[in-house]
């Protein structure tokens, strides 16, 4: 009895994650995807994946200049795993390194770190890349290269700033999304789904990452609302589409299983921060998404354009929040209406 | 099978922690050397004191009358004398009106009985005074003057009585032992309920691990037709009024309105109890039943608590363990700490639990808000407490009350209970309720 009563408001119990266990949980769902880029690319993936966290961390440790240091919450971790798995493997690590550092310093820090940030910073790290270096970004490592667990792409290591030519012949043409809106060539859907492709990183295998997002789900850390909302909006258009012209637009489950759209759609979409609050506003928001990402793919000069599609989502995102607040218990005209 | 049953939208579903005391049959509590009975103990106004210092009294004879209509009088919880009239420290920090009281150790302390009111004769007017006579508050916490509610408007009607046994806060045990030990009292309570409202129907409801507890009332009123049991899915906070009318009735009650305007009443099961357990004697309320819990608690268990107990007996006599590091009356979803334990327990108190260092000594990093939505499913009343905590944290406390509904939070902390970032959002909410108070008080 000698100890001191504290006075501390009340609810006395909490429940649920902490921030930090939801970060935790969003990089063991990614585990898999790291997995398999890895099994894909070899060296490659390993590196990329490895220096775009390490670029991210680095960048949130020395960057912050005030209070604590945050790397603890996570939250830097998961960006630069994202981060990493959005890039072409292969891709100069300095490349990788400049990148991480913009996505931490102006995708977050500059908004105030945490929780302030407007736009998803993996993808402000890569816009940056893909406006800055656009031949890098758009140049894909063929994979199950024989040589993968022995030897790095010599791009990987180039000098910074120096013209990059060398090591070219280590890559082939284009992603499925490219062969298919410059060659019109369709590649095999289980392919896709497997993840049997060129692609970035840690885009190709949308069954493992379909996996992970739905841990997200159980876990009750992804809102389940914008995954199937980008999905089923992006197969309804190219599905109406496609009957409509069978060999103008692609089937809708080529739609579905190429390119970011899987990563996109259950591990950046659905980053909280840069997404509605409520269940009606993340329905809007997906839809803006799906409906975004099909017209960029299909009419732009661009093959891909989940990135594109999210970062205009999370613009919208405030928006969609202010418009669509919870309606009171009390304040609802259909409910009150029946009073007696 | 428990997942049909029904409940409200929303909410959350916390440990209940209810095993140590559910089992665990009332017990009459010893008198403290000196019991602390505050005059206001009650929304409203204090009583008047209708005794001096130096005045010996009886167990049950009235201390302090009611002021006016927004007042309920208070009894003598010992037959004793009356040490000091002062202020004194209550649970909330304040300093109100009180007495202090020597119980005689001798005295056989039986109860003083006044004019009883009679069940079968008297009109609701009649019953409506009793209770007040009886210093009948809500027994559930909020010690809102009980004949207050009963007086029903002439252009309203009550179509359901509600009477709440849905004990939602983890812990307590209260009202799940009065429904087991005191059916009788109950259903006569209920009926003098249905008698001064002149309601229709009658409803007991409860939360699906409390099913026994609304059987055994229900076998005791199988005369009474006008009353049925409802079991409810386990939520918190089910037992807020508005909660209750939304799933039993499928109403809203209107925002600025009251319960009565879409015909429902709310009355607290532990509340009718009391109502049929004095009424019929003329008697004042001079004890009620508390939940003492908590992992600082060496007995934890239900007791028949005399009014005025300072909580340092109550603590005493049940055992400490450990070092104990917070206490709060109510639960731990809305239950208010106490600076020190010279408080006593009053008439709102359900119960009080103890945690130790063990509990408290983790308190969990802050982050900043990440938008997560988790608040906005929890919250009962369909607030948004992500954008009305932005707003506080900015100072915009206008915009908290003219956009965002802040006065109608009634501080359930279900928000708070699952925020990942450990934000204090009801604390915000009251801070600037607070804030806003001071400036219409200013203007």
């Amino acid at each position: 009895m000698s100890s001191t009563l504290t006075i501390a408001p009340a609810p006395h119990v909490r429940g649920g994650d902490t921030v930090a266990q939801i970060m935790w949980h969003v990089v063991i769902a990614l585990l898999p995807a790291c997995g398999f880029a890895i099994y894909l690319f070899g060296l490659a993936g390993l590196v990329t994946i490895t220096a775009a966290a390490a670029s991210c961390l680095v960048a949130e440790r020395l960057l912050r200049r005030t209070g604590a240091s945050t790397l603890a919450d996570g939250s830097a971790l998961v960006t630069g795993v994202i981060y990493g798995l959005t890039l072409p493997p292969g891709l100069p690590v300095w490349m990788i390194a400049a990148g991480g550092v913009i996505a931490i310093a102006i995708g977050k820090l500059l908004f105030g770190g945490l929780g302030y940030n407007a736009f998803n910073p993996a993808l402000v790290g890569r816009v940056f890349l893909q406006a800055a270096f656009p031949t890098a970004m758009t140049t894909w490592l063929s994979p199950l290269g024989p040589d993968r667990f022995t030897q790095l792409p010599a791009s990987t290591l180039a000098v910074p700033l120096a013209r990059s030519d060398v090591g070219i012949d280590a890559f082939v043409g284009a992603t499925p999304l490219g062969r298919l809106k410059f060659d019109a060539m369709d590649t095999p859907l289980s392919d896709l789904a497997l993840g049997l492709t060129t692609g970035s990183t840690g885009e190709t295998s949308a069954v493992l990452l379909l996996a992970g997002g739905l841990y997200l789900v159980a876990r009750r850390i992804a809102n389940w609302r914008i995954p199937v909302a980008i999905c089923g909006t992006a197969a309804l258009v190219t599905g109406l589409l496609h009957v409509a012209d069978p060999a103008a637009y692609p089937d809708p489950r080529f739609m579905l299983l190429s390119g970011g759209l899987m990563l996109g759609a259950w591990f950046m979409a659905t980053d909280p921060v840069a997404s509605p609050v409520t269940r009606s506003g993340a329905w809007v928001y997906g839809i803006v998404i799906g409906l975004l990402i099909v017209v960029i793919r299909l009419w732009s000069g661009q093959p891909e354009g989940v990135m594109y599609a999210i970062l205009l989502g999370n613009a919208v995102s405030p928006h969609i929040d202010r418009w669509l607040q919870p309606v009171p218990l009390g304040r609802r005209v259909r409910d009150v209406g029946r009073v007696p | 099978m428990s997942r049909l049953l029904p409940t409200f939208r929303h909410g959350i579903v916390p440990p209940p922690n209810k095993e140590a005391t559910r089992g665990a049959a009332i017990r009459q509590f010893p008198f403290a050397p000196e019991l602390i009975v505050p005059l206001l103990q009650h929304a409203g106004n204090a009583a008047v004191p209708v005794v001096r210092e130096g005045d010996t009294v009886v167990r049950g004879q009235l201390l302090g009358s009611a002021d006016g209509d927004f007042s309920v009088p208070v009894h003598a919880p010992a037959s004793g004398r009356v040490r000091r009239i002062e202020r004194v420290a209550i649970a909330s920090g304040q300093m109100v009106p009180g007495i202090r009281l020597e119980p005689f150790p001798a005295s056989t302390q039986e109860v003083l009985e006044a004019t009883p009111c009679p069940l079968e004769s008297a009109t609701p007017d009649e019953i409506i005074a009793a209770v007040q006579q009886a210093g009948i508050v809500g027994l559930g916490g909020a010690a809102f003057p009980t004949h207050r509610k009963l007086r029903v408007p002439a252009n309203r009607s009550v179509e359901l009585l509600i009477i709440n046994g849905a004990e939602c806060e983890p812990y307590l045990t209260t009202d799940y032992r009065v429904m087991l030990e005191q059916p009788g009292d109950i259903v006569l309570g209920v009926r003098f309920l249905l008698r001064a409202t002149g309601a229709v129907r009658a409803v007991l409801a409860v939360e699906d691990p409390c099913r026994d507890a609304a059987d055994a009332v229900m076998a005791e009123g199988a005369g009474v037709t006008a009353l049925s049991a409802q079991v409810l899915r386990t939520k918190y906070p089910q037992g807020a009024e508005k909660l209750l009318i939304k799933v039993l009735m499928g109403r809203d009650v209107p925002h600025g309105g009251l319960p009565i305007d879409v015909g429902a009443l709310c009355v607290n099961v532990a509340t009718a109890a009391e109502i049929g357990r004095l009424l019929p004697h003329g008697r004042g309320i001079q004890e009620r039943v508390v939940t003492i819990a908590g992992p600082g608690v060496r007995e934890p268990g239900n007791y028949r608590i005399p009014i005025g107990t300072p909580l340092r007996f109550a603590l005493f006599h049940v055992g400490i363990r450990g070092n104990l590091s917070r206490v709060f009356i109510g639960g731990p979803m809305m239950g208010q700490t106490v600076a020190n334990l010279d408080v006593p327990i009053t008439k709102g108190a359900s119960g009080f639990v103890a945690f130790t260092e063990e509990q408290t000594a983790l308190e969990p990093a802050v982050y900043p808000c990440i938008h997560c939505g988790r608040c906005v499913e929890a919250c009962p009343l369909f607030l948004n407490p992500c954008q009305l905590g932005i707003l506080a944290r900015q100072g915009e406390i206008a915009r908290m009350r003219d956009a965002h509904n802040l006065a109608d939070c009634f501080e359930c902390g279900a928000c708070a209970y699952v925020c990942p970032s450990n934000i204090p959002l009801v604390q915000e909410f009251r801070a600037a309720k607070a804030a806003l108070l001071r400036q219409e008080r200013a203007t």
